[in-house]
């Protein structure tokens, strides 16, 4: 019954068993989904699916099963992804950046969606900066595709209807973050120690204690168990960054409202690390790298966070350093190479995706320090690596 | 319904959504623990009150904190009382069974009618926590070491388990329960669940206000969205002042009731200001 229901969960990469199925079938034995579709769609989703995370691709199983629904969605998926990578933004010619400016994102997103639903078919031509082909870079894929919109959801709608608005695509894990996810990735930056005052009775100790005095009771405490991870988190602060400011900003605030470490210490750099780091985002209190390096034991874990995009001069070169003010005697990559050879445990995430990891200064810093997308996954491969010894 | 199936429904005080409605009742039918997850604020620990008022059943409530071991839910064996007792020489020292203290769950196995068990915020807890109950909530009777007794459960407790997904939850214990994300609420259902509390509110006013809403959640931005119970409480404020809903139109009085960080309270005005912003009318 349905069988081609549970493969085509299993092609959208939901991980469902034999025996969440065989759960779900017990259920429609019983006559629990009332021979209608919309209560399935509910049924079959608790019983098979386990998180928030996956609601996205049953909704897409969903749909190819039961719903007949036009699969141009990726089309338009594309093309939003494309307006949501801030990098691709950077790269446009200044006409088209001026043009760009006038509006906030959101705004951009509205009209853009906006002339989507007016567009009924393919335009290769025209000089309209947005759906159309040719010069424009939003036009790329204008296919018509209907159903943008993420709309009202009323209790009458259909379970494919609901299904085909893939309203829970924002929380897969590969594509979203926000700043309680980071912390639930962070989380796993731990290593139990006993430290601190003796404050917890210790049982086995008491009794055994306790036995030897005959029967006289002798309380033991012992120390209670305490992570002793450690972190340091280093962030580029220059201008190819702001892009990615917010989302930055969200991963140091996770990091700061946890206060799961036992010490977290935050330095900003421009562009390259070289011989001062900086203490603030404004660059006016600075303290020298080697102090740093000096000062923090070898096991703070190290998180590096920047596009590692810059000019070679600036990694490669003496004298090389962005601001003009400044001139480092040691080119910036040896600076990278020390601090990594200094802590134990270093990782460099990058915002950039890692599809579009070519540049020669991000494979040169990526041979220097393990490289992470600043995604959830990549967020947890990061952690995995901090936490084995290199 | 004739199969049984159809026994949970919203109450008086408490507005359920018919997809959660559903899961609920499956839950309930086929004896599987309840995991339910979603955004602070989405009602996850009132769904617990409701089903056991709902289904006229007492409730137990057991909330976990980092500290908790799964142990602690079935019985704690009081070593300590004992070696005191031994000690001092009141009462039975010889009788362990008066040392053993059943936890929530041992008591809802132990009741003597079907109890609805709340596991509140199982993800506090250390990451195995779950897994050492999984046995325990299959066969629902567990052993005592120290008495060599088996506690089983009369009446299968319905089992309702809420996580704010701090920790991933594994994948074993996943299997055996039933999942639903409780969703933030559409506007449609926001304005079911403010009247439930205020049910003499004006529809202007109720309108206007979660257009408001809506929008301040709208921002990405934010550190923390403000969710169902800041909604509740600035309706309260606005009520307590008398605003009617043309002031609400034109501005955003008491925004520290829905904003509870500087820093979105400083992004908000930011935002507010900008020239686009003035030109959709909302002016702060």
């Amino acid at each position: 019954m349905f069988l081609n229901f549970f493969y085509s969960l299993r092609r959208f990469k939901v991980p469902v068993s034999p025996t969440e199925w065989l759960a779900l079938m017990e259920a429609l034995d019983r006559g629990f989904a009332l021979s209608s579709l919309n209560v399935f769609y509910y049924l079959a989703r608790a019983l098979l699916v386990k998180s928030e995370t996956y609601y996205d691709q049953y909704d897409q199983a969903f749909s190819a099963v039961f719903g007949g629904i036009q699969t141009d969605e990726k089309v338009t998926e594309e093309v939003l992804d494309w307006l949501n990578n801030p990098l691709n933004r950077l790269v446009l010619d200044p006409e088209q950046l001026a043009a760009l400016q006038r509006f906030s994102l959101e705004e951009l997103r509205e009209l853009f969606n906006q002339r989507l639903r007016e567009q009924t078919e393919r335009h290769d031509g025209g000089s309209r900066w947005i759906g159309t082909g040719g010069t424009s870079p939003f036009g790329q894929g204008g296919a018509h595709p209907d159903g943008l919109r993420i709309g009202q959801a009323g209790g009458g709608q259909m379970a494919a209807q609901v299904a085909a608005e893939r309203r829970f695509r924002n929380y897969r894990t590969d594509v979203t973050l926000d700043v309680r996810q980071i912390k639930v990735a962070l989380k796993r930056l731990r290593n139990f120690r006993r430290i601190g005052p003796e404050d917890e009775l210790d049982l086995e100790e008491t009794i055994d204690k306790t036995c030897r005095n005959a029967g006289d009771i002798e309380l033991i405490f012992s120390r209670s168990r305490k992570n002793t991870v450690k972190a340091c988190l280093m962030m580029d602060s220059g201008g190819s960054m702001s892009p990615f400011a917010h989302l930055v900003n969200r991963l140091f605030s996770a990091a700061h409202q946890m206060s799961h470490f036992k010490d977290l210490k935050y330095f900003y750099f421009h562009n390259c690390v070289y011989q001062d780091l900086f203490e603030d985002i404004y660059s006016s209190k600075s303290t020298p790298t080697a102090k740093v390096l000096a000062n923090l034991d070898a096991d703070y874990k190290l998180i590096m966070i920047g596009d590692a995009h810059m000019a070679s001069s600036e990694l490669f070169s003496v004298g090389g350093a962005i601001d003009y003010w400044y001139h480092n005697e040691i080119p910036g990559l040896n600076w990278l190479k020390r601090l990594s050879d200094h802590f134990h445990h270093a990782v460099w995430i990058n915002p950039i995706p890692r599809r579009a990891w070519f540049h020669p200064t991000i494979k040169a810093v990526s041979r220097v320090f393990p490289m992470h997308e600043m995604t959830i996954d990549g967020l947890e491969g990061a952690v995995r690596a901090l936490m084995v010894r290199r | 319904m004739s199969n049984g199936f159809d026994q949970f429904h919203s109450t008086e005080s408490y507005i359920v959504s018919p997809a959660l409605k559903d899961v609920v009742n499956v839950a309930v039918a086929l004896k599987r623990p309840l995991l339910v997850k979603g955004e602070p604020g989405t009602g996850k620990t009132l769904l617990a009150h409701n089903i056991a008022t709902a289904l006229g059943k007492p409730l137990l409530i057991w909330n976990i904190k980092s500290t908790t071991k799964a142990r602690d839910g079935l019985y704690i064996y009081d070593t300590v009382q004992r070696l005191n007792d031994s000690r001092f020489g009141d009462g039975d020292v010889s009788d362990i069974r008066r040392y053993i203290r059943l936890g929530q769950l041992g008591q809802s196995f132990a009741a003597e009618e079907q109890v609805v068990l709340l596991i509140d915020e199982v993800d506090k807890a250390d990451l195995e926590f779950p897994n050492d109950l999984l046995n325990e909530l299959d066969e629902m009777s567990f052993y005592i070491l120290e008495t060599d007794e088996t506690v089983k459960a009369r009446h299968r407790p319905i089992v309702v388990i809420t996580s704010n997904s701090e920790k991933e939850l594994p994948d074993a214990f996943l299997r055996r329960c039933v999942f639903h994300y409780i969703e933030f609420p559409d506007q449609e259902l926001m304005a079911e669940i403010v009247r439930v509390h205020f049910p003499e509110i004006e529809a202007n006013l109720l309108k206007e206000c979660l257009k408001k809403f809506y929008w301040l959640r709208s921002f990405d931005e934010f550190r923390k969205k403000p969710s169902t119970s800041e909604l509740l409480d600035w309706i309260q404020a606005l009520n307590s002042a008398g605003l009617d809903h043309q002031v609400i139109r034109e501005s955003l009085p008491f925004v520290g009731a829905l904003l509870k960080k500087e820093q979105d309270v400083d992004h908000f005005v930011q935002a507010a200001s900008r020239p686009n912003a003035q030109r959709r009318g909302w002016a702060y």
